[in-house]
């Protein structure tokens, strides 16, 4: 052995500096990835769209049907929430508990733990990156939406800026939640059963399936409580509703606070599941 | 002295497996009782492997290798013992053990499916905090070494299995890992992407001192990289030490392959005659007769060709594990 070189680690750049570096071309390199498919994510897209409009049609005829309103809100401001509702539900996709399966059942996890950075990076980049193409695919849907559906819009400035940080906020807050349900599958192996419980809830204390207004007193006040409300209907609300500037701050300190708790809980979770891995697969 | 690059001590895996017979009863049966068993995949192994060795980690299906492997590149907790890689607790991973170590596994793809390798490499320069220049530099080296030029442009699901191959260890290179862990690299290859697999591996470790443990089920991959192997069954250790050392022990014969001109009769009174191939017969005698066997034929016989040599390794190693199943 004496005649080989003498070993010196690696030098490597400074850690902040590259975990953004890692950043921007982890997304640099998903945006390539969807340009190649671009039909088929296109495709996907317009699969995503059929829900609010079928939520839109539905309300807008029943709007129409009760004299112009439905719990005071008129077609036009349903149009608006729903179109909305597309962009967020666009922005807010994430890393799902299935994804999360099917990582840790065929052993995918086994590279990404390999590497010196948390796998979870991989995926709140990887997402982040997805979304830009995706956003330059929503414009011609939303104007089409705007077309057919004529939504009432009366946005503020600072409300487009909160909502620009909102959804970001919502992808975080639904990112780490689905990630903390799909470390489950390393004591369950499925995962998917309990992911349809939290799509449930999702769907009623969200505003996914309705605004919240609609909703009785109580599921509003308990969708206050839990982070649902503030991953669809305070994003969509910056833009469609009518709140005051300390209610946006409040939206977006519920956020952070719906982040802190997100990360908090997978990485405890994250801790104790990691020590079970098997690595099977490969 | 120097610290060893890796150093295990009674390390051992224990897996906890879900167990049931087939059929719809024992499946509800199993709704209310389930059943497990403990499955010691390693059983207290120690070695050591000094900075800038290569060994060769050799064992049937089962035997506990890739365990062992995932064990020291920090994918699996150990259940008793103790390993270290470069002075790390792999298990740990922290940041500082993963940036000097990589595990390649055969057959497994770590590279973006959809983009060419040079994006995938781009994302690992990011990963590893490599910079630029350093970065470039090597993932030139590695593409010339490897040859691979005009496939690192080409997207990797167009690529054939040995081309991925080689594209994948540049991947998972370019960090100038310190030890690596290879398992299986060679597998489903050709004999000539084989072959230049390992001369890379050679060299690699040439230039840059890195220690290469390899698990391989090929022996030629052994034969030519390996100094040293050690030899793993049912997660013991049933041998470590050098290749020939291994003949030496398990082995106590030679094969003396002998070509005769007046066509080969019987030569069984020289040894078990173990092939036969028209007039080349290969006989097998005792170690300590070979020298005499030898002079005995070229005496007697009339003698075209004589080769006297070691037993196929891959011969070697079957008596190991066929001796372990006696003991």
């Amino acid at each position: 052995m004496s005649t080989l070189p003498a070993v010196s680690p690696p030098r490597q750049e400074g850690r902040l500096r590259s975990l953004g570096d890692f950043y921007v071309t982890t997304m640099r390199t998903q945006i390539q990835a969807q340009f190649q498919y671009r039909a088929a994510t296109y495709m996907y897209l317009l699969g995503m769209v059929a829900e609010p409009v079928i939520y839109l049609v539905v309300w807008s005829t029943i709007a129409d049907q009760s004299g112009g309103t439905v719990g005071g809100l008129t077609a036009g401001q349903f149009a608006a929430y729903y179109i909305v509702w597309t962009l967020v539900r666009t922005m807010n996709i994430v890393f799902t508990p299935y994804g999360w399966e099917w990582r840790i059942r065929e052993g995918e996890l086994s590279g990404q733990l390999l590497r010196p950075l948390h796998p979870i990076h991989y995926d709140i980049a990887g997402f982040a990156g997805e979304k830009i193409p995706w956003l330059l695919y929503y414009l011609p849907i939303a104007v089409v939406l705007t077309l057919v559906f004529d939504p009432t819009f009366d946005v503020r400035p600072v409300e487009i800026v909160v909502f620009a940080v909102a959804i970001w906020g919502a992808y975080l807050i639904r990112t780490f939640n689905q990630s903390a349900l799909g470390l489950v599958t390393f004591w369950t192996t499925r995962v998917g059963a309990l992911f349809s419980l939290y799509i449930v809830l999702e769907l009623l204390l969200a505003g996914r399936l309705v605004p919240l207004t609609l909703l009785p007193g109580w599921a509003q006040a308990l969708s206050w409580l839990l982070p649902f409300r503030w991953t669809f209907y305070f994003p969509i609300e910056t833009l469609v509703g009518d709140l005051s500037n300390a209610e946006l701050v409040v939206g977006l300190g519920m956020q952070v606070l719906w982040t802190v708790v997100g990360i908090g809980i997978f990485s405890l979770v994250w801790r104790r599941a990691i020590r079970r891995y098997t690595a099977v697969g490969n | 002295m120097t610290e060893p690059a890796v150093r295990v001590e009674d390390l051992a895996k224990v897996f906890e497996v879900p167990e049931r017979e087939a059929g719809l009863r024992a499946a509800t049966r199993g709704l209310v009782r389930r059943k497990t068993r403990e499955v010691r995949a390693v059983d207290g192994i120690s070695f050591q492997i000094a900075p800038g060795e290569i060994v060769g980690f050799l064992g049937p299906n089962g035997a506990g290798k890739t365990t062992t492997l995932k064990m020291l590149s920090g994918l699996l907790y150990v259940t008793d013992g103790e390993a270290r890689v470069l002075g790390h607790v792999p298990s740990k991973r922290e940041r500082d053990f993963l940036r000097r170590i990589s595990l390649v596994m055969g057959n497994r793809n770590q590279l973006q499916w959809d983009l060419p390798a040079l994006d995938s490499f781009e994302l690992n320069r990011s990963i590893y905090r490599i910079p630029r220049e350093d970065f470039l530099a090597m993932r030139d080296e590695l593409i010339e070494l490897l040859e691979v030029g005009d496939l690192v442009r080409k997207p990797v699901r167009q690529l054939s299995l040995g081309e991925r191959m080689k594209v994948e260890i540049v991947g998972a290179l370019l960090h100038r890992p310190q030890v690596l862990f290879l398992d299986e690299p060679t597998i489903g290859l050709d004999v000539t992407m084989q072959k230049r697999i390992r001369e890379f591996v050679a060299e690699y470790r040439r230039r840059h001192g890195a220690t290469v443990m390899l698990t391989s089920h090929y022996m030629a991959d052994v034969e030519a990289l390996c100094e040293r192997v050690i030899v793993i069954h049912h997660g013991r250790i049933l041998f470590d030490g050098d290749l020939a050392g291994l003949a030496n022990t398990v082995a106590a014969w030679k094969t003396i392959a002998v070509v005769v001109g007046n066509g080969a009769g019987d030569l069984s009174a020289y040894g078990d005659v173990i092939h036969r191939d028209g007039d080349l017969v290969t006989l097998r005698v005792a170690k300590g007769e070979t020298a005499r066997v030898t002079a005995r034929l070229l005496a007697e016989q009339d003698v075209l060709d004589l080769n006297v040599e070691d037993p196929p390794i891959e011969d070697v190693i079957e008596l190991v594990f066929a001796r372990e199943a006696v003991e």
